[in-house]
């Protein structure tokens, strides 16, 4: 069967936001990072950021993919070498906002040192960590969070290694927001998006997410759609957790939800400090002068500020009237059979995305949508309190 | 090359009594990078020192990295930024930068990395000067890569040198290296920064024209392509693997020639543009002396002597070390009984010198193993038995 592409891309609410010249994507049926990107969309449409003053910047791997599809200014580096180079970026124009998706290999393995000491320095930055605990990319190798006992190509007699609790090294080397989910949480991953990138300072979020192809079937986990299940039931929601408490062993409990968010100054605040005190009201970075780079910050923040009450209350128009992109798209595909209708509803969640890749079995399928259902309308305790949480929850129940 | 003053602000007009890595931190200041990551390692550090130092003052940003691996990482993503941007390092550091010198030239990136070079392998003989690495500046990053390199013998050079290399950074969109050594990187000199109206800058040269018609890339083997920086609104996407002209991946062998075409022929196909040479007696001479770095100031010491005793000796510095000068070199050979090559290391540019001359001269090396230059009459003996 082939997909009319063509058709795919412009009905899909997330052209603009997405390569759509890219599509098809090389992620497999059943891989959690499409979900993720859709989420992260999803997070930038309501965030009111200038897409012009965003960027994404990747490593190597699967997920270091991710900034080749999406359509800002983005760069897919050296492996491990994303978060130097978008710490570069953040300096060089400190108006921009960076953003940093990549996988635990990437970040965590070949890249840990510049992780560690990025968020030390409360560069600000958000780090997006999509941890499906293989290295995808080469075939299944064993990589610093994958559990004690798993199967992977070069631990082949089961992992004896300890793995990094990274929301742990986040949050022990200094980051000012941590945050877990996984690729099912697509409501919740979305909310804690929004949030990193309204927030200044170092933001960390792992997502837990299945490697279908690797690292399930080597341990004989199902597919894509089983482990969304063991998602739903094995996930814990603890916001504030200590993160000490938020080990994963294998096929045990993990602890979601945001365990850090604090504040302090950011790197480039610190610095700017120290040049205040040092060269007086001259003090300037670029040719711009502390109180004029603030101006334009604040002016900025409130031009996001009205983007986003525009996004939202679009947001909430398109969904009582049911004719959003994403409504047309959703109603289109009901008329043909499930696993095609998945296909179609790009900006669903991976439950859907899943059963596209015809992996999943019907029933298994309608339960994941349900389960999925379930989940966003369990919002993250402080989320919950503004409206467009609300809205989004009600409209996932419809 | 289009050219234009220099920004005022970073330049500090007047005589100075410096040494050359100071001089690398004023020449890049001066050419207007505002820019600098780097990490501490011997003999270099100084650079990085002066540049912390002056920074406020010159609305610039200096950060210390956590390792040389993040240091030229941070100056891809600096330099998309919009910002010119430089480090300094030695071999040890330069060994960790190849991952990402080899990045900047697949994207393009201008930068600048200077490598005040120690005696090696590994880490060697610290604070003890070297011209070991000279090879490792072509060759490092795996790829084919075409590189410039330039070599300074002074700090008043690594000063000019510094802004020469911004110059050819800019325009042809690649990463210049500044290879110079301990001893030049810690001589204290007179060097004399010229008002910002008499140093010319190549500018940032960002495309401004319609969306649908930006291309980061033209693979036409020219420099002077226009580059984007972060927040213009054209979206760019720039990676790693071979890619198309719009920045996109494209994993075939035909585009892989294509992209390894434009990148060694933008910098080989217009070497006679960007290779500077110093020439002292050349024409009608039985020897020449091949020399770059300090080596060229000893050997000046060897050329007089030799001068004394009756021999036709002539001089060529190397100020561009790569691309390297073939043509002149083998129209020299031709006319000269041999070619000394002295230089701090087990012979290194000899072998380019060799291939050069391809046998119509004796080409005789004068290698020194590092930790001190030669001795002027080591260079002496090796000119004698050249005309013998």
């Amino acid at each position: 069967m082939t997909t009319n592409i063509g058709k795919f891309k412009d009905a899909s609410p997330m052209s603009g936001i997405l390569r759509m010249e890219r599509m098809p994507h090389i992620w497999c049926p059943g891989c959690g990072i499409g979900s993720e990107v859709n989420s992260f969309a999803e997070a930038i449409k309501r965030s009111g950021i200038d897409p012009k003053k965003l960027v994404v910047v990747s490593g190597i791997g699967c997920t270091g993919r991710v900034a080749g599809y999406v359509n800002f200014d983005s760069i897919h580096t050296t492996h491990g070498r994303a978060i130097p180079v978008a710490t570069g970026i953040k300096l060089a124009n400190p108006e921009l906002t960076v953003v940093v998706f990549s996988g635990e290999g990437d970040l965590t393995g070949i890249g840990g040192n510049h992780l560690i000491h990025a968020a030390r320095r409360n560069m600000d930055l958000v780090v997006i960590c999509n941890n499906n605990f293989t290295y995808g990319m080469t075939g299944g190798q064993v990589t610093p969070t994958t559990p004690g006992g798993a199967i992977a190509s070069t631990t082949p007699y089961g992992n004896h290694e300890y793995p990094f609790s990274l929301p742990f090294l986040a949050d022990a080397a200094g980051a000012t927001y941590v945050a877990r989910w996984t690729s099912m949480h697509a409501r919740n991953l979305t909310q804690s998006i929004e949030e990193a990138l309204s927030k200044k300072g170092f933001s960390f979020i792992e997502v837990i997410s299945p490697c279908t192809t690797l690292y399930l079937r080597r341990n004989r986990l199902g597919d894509g759609v089983d482990m969304l299940q063991f998602y739903q039931e094995n996930t814990v929601l603890k916001h504030g957790c200590d993160t000490r408490e938020t080990a994963i062993n294998y096929q045990g409990k993990i602890v979601i939800g945001k365990f850090v968010d604090k504040n302090k100054p950011t790197y480039l605040e610190a610095l700017d400090k120290v040049g205040a005190k040092l060269v007086g009201d001259d003090y300037q970075l670029y040719g711009k002068t502390l109180p004029e780079r603030e101006a334009e910050a604040k002016a900025e923040k409130e031009r996001v500020a009205a983007r986003r009450t525009a996004a939202l209350a679009e947001e909430a128009t398109a969904a009582e009237k049911g004719s959003a992109p994403k409504a047309a798209v959703k109603k289109a595909a009901a008329k043909k059979a499930p696993a095609k209708a998945a296909k179609k509803a790009p900006a669903k969640a991976a439950p859907k995305k899943v059963g596209a890749g015809g992996t999943a079995k019907k029933p298994a399928a309608k339960s994941v949508a349900k389960v999925a259902a379930k989940v966003a309308a369990k919002p993250v305790k402080k989320a919950a309190k503004k409206a467009p949480a609300k809205a989004v929850a009600k409209k996932t129940r419809k | 090359m289009k050219t234009v003053n220099a920004d005022p602000k970073g330049v500090d007009t007047g005589p100075h009594f410096m040494d050359g890595d100071h001089a690398l931190a004023e020449g890049a200041l001066a050419a207007g990078c505002r820019f600098f990551a780097g990490y501490p390692i011997t003999p270099s550090t100084e650079t990085a020192e002066r540049f912390a130092e002056r920074a406020p003052e010159v609305g610039a940003l200096f950060i210390q990295m956590e390792d040389e691996l993040a240091s030229i990482a941070a100056l891809i993503g600096a330099a998309w930024g919009g910002k010119k941007c430089m480090t300094v390092t030695c071999g040890p550091g330069f060994s960790l930068m190849v991952e990402n010198i080899g990045l900047a030239c697949i994207t393009e990136t201008p930068l600048v990395i200077a490598n005040v070079q120690r005696g090696g392998p590994s880490t060697g003989l610290p604070t003890l000067t070297a011209q070991q690495d000279m090879m490792q500046a072509k060759w490092g990053p795996h790829g084919d890569n075409a590189m410039i390199a330039l070599s300074p013998d002074s700090p008043q050079e690594c000063f000019d040198l510094a802004v020469e290399a911004f110059n050819l950074s800019e325009y042809y969109r690649v990463p210049v290296i500044i290879l110079t050594d301990e001893t030049v990187g810690h001589m204290h000199e007179k060097v004399v920064i010229p008002p910002a109206d008499q140093i010319q800058v190549v500018p940032r040269n960002n495309y401004s024209g319609p969306k649908e018609d930006f291309r980061p890339y033209k693979f036409n083997s020219q420099g002077g392509h226009p580059m984007t920086q972060a927040g213009d609104g054209y979206n760019f996407h720039i990676t790693g693997l071979v890619h198309n002209e719009r920045g996109y991946p494209v994993m075939t062998a035909e585009q892989g020639k294509v992209v390894v075409t434009h990148l060694m022929e933008k910098i080989n196909g217009n070497a006679d543009k960007i290779i500077r040479l110093e020439e002292d007696q050349v024409d009608g001479a039985d020897v020449v002396v091949v020399s770059y770095g300090i080596t060229s100031r000893i050997a000046v010491k060897a050329i007089q002597d030799a001068r004394k005793e009756g021999i036709k000796v002539g001089s060529l510095r190397l100020i561009t070390i790569w691309p390297f000068c073939e043509k002149r070199i083998r129209e020299l050979a031709g006319k000269v009984k041999a070619i000394v090559v002295p230089e701090i290391n087990y012979g290194q540019m000899v072998l380019e010198v060799e291939r050069a001359a391809a046998g119509q001269c004796k080409v005789i090396s004068v290698n020194h193993c590092g930790g001190a230059v030669h001795e002027p009459e080591v260079i002496l003996d090796a000119i004698r038995k050249a005309v013998k």
